[in-house]
């Protein structure tokens, strides 16, 4: 339900942002990973050359590499068979895989969510697009704030603990901030690097407090 | 012609880090370093885009119909809406706005 909705969210968001019919198919098919084209077709719009465009998509897609790290300990499939699975490693087939009892159970459950997901996803992305075309204005129904929309209910259940705050406040004063001064597409990358920039401060600060001979803070749980 | 280039890029160096996942030995990514960088880089992105996406009218800040559609948004993530409801709030608020504004 969530990933047909965000299907047709980004056909729409797609067409309204000036790409194509084939175009919008085309990143659903190939990329089949939300968030990333989301960003592509915001950084399109904006003005973003092609490369800065699709590294910042890239950056929101490498979370899925740590995903397939751990699908490929539980499918254990064999080497021909995994750049077939590949595309379907995306967060929602990991926490159906990830949640299973049996290795037999466990492809199952990725095969069948990745399968009707896909399928699920591509459809709604065409239906998205057609219906973008045939309403013409998308601005005037207020579609392009589904986009931003999307990405806020992805972005809500990662911010829990103080850091994850402190990265987000970062990023956005670093991605707006930088607006004004630097090429289109460019501020959101910097704004990427407010993950390492807050990592290494806490790293800094818990290196005082051992220093210093205090016990070291615990690692904050939500 | 810009536009299948992002695609083809993108799409290629998302399909490359789902297969390297799949591919390289367990245990290579393991170091809590690694881990909690890739906990953080999307919020990082995410956070940015958000804030661009609602803010931003080309390279200059605006405040208009977008801003109320995600603040509705926010209000319905903290009540706990449903995805669908949440970007729907966006949505209907920010068409409202601009019907009754523009």
């Amino acid at each position: 339900m969530a990933v047909g909705l965000s299907g047709f969210a980004f056909g729409v968001t797609s067409a309204g942002s000036g790409l194509t019919v084939l175009q919008t198919c085309a990143l659903s098919l190939l990329v089949f990973t939300g968030a990333s084209q989301f960003a592509l077709v915001g950084a399109l719009a904006g003005g973003g050359n092609p490369f800065t465009a699709a590294a910042g998509a890239f950056f929101l897609g490498v979370r899925n590499a740590f995903y397939g790290l751990r699908l490929s300990q539980l499918l254990a499939l064999p080497r021909a068979v995994r750049p077939f699975a590949a595309q379907w490693v995306i967060d929602e087939t990991t926490a159906v895989a990830l949640a299973q009892p049996t290795r037999r159970s466990v492809r199952i459950g990725f095969t069948v969510t990745g399968l009707s997901l896909y399928v699920l996803w591509n459809l709604t992305t065409l239906l998205g697009a057609l219906g973008a075309e045939a309403i013409g204005d998308t601005d005037a129904w207020g579609l392009d704030a589904a986009g931003p929309a999307v990405f806020l209910a992805l972005l809500a259940p990662m911010v829990r603990t103080t850091m994850e705050r402190a990265v987000a406040g970062l990023a956005v004063v670093l991605g707006l901030g930088l607006l004004p001064v630097l090429p289109a597409g460019v501020p959101v990358l910097v704004a990427a690097l407010a993950a390492p920039a807050v990592l290494w401060a806490d790293g800094r600060r818990r290196a005082r407090t051992a220093a210093s001979g205090e016990c070291g803070v615990p690692e904050e749980k939500r | 012609m810009n536009v299948w280039i992002a695609i083809g890029a993108t799409a290629a160096g998302c399909y490359l880090v789902k297969l390297i996942g799949l591919l390289i030995p367990a245990g290579a990514l393991e170091r809590p370093l690694v881990q909690r960088l890739a906990v953080l880089l999307p919020v990082a992105l995410l956070a940015a885009l958000t804030a661009q996406q609602t803010l931003a009218d080309g390279r200059f800040l605006v405040l208009d119909a977008r801003a109320a559609g995600l603040t509705a948004a926010a209000v319905a993530l903290l009540l706990r809406a449903p995805f669908l409801l949440v970007v729907a709030a966006a949505v209907l608020v920010t068409a409202g706005v601009r019907a009754t504004t523009g």
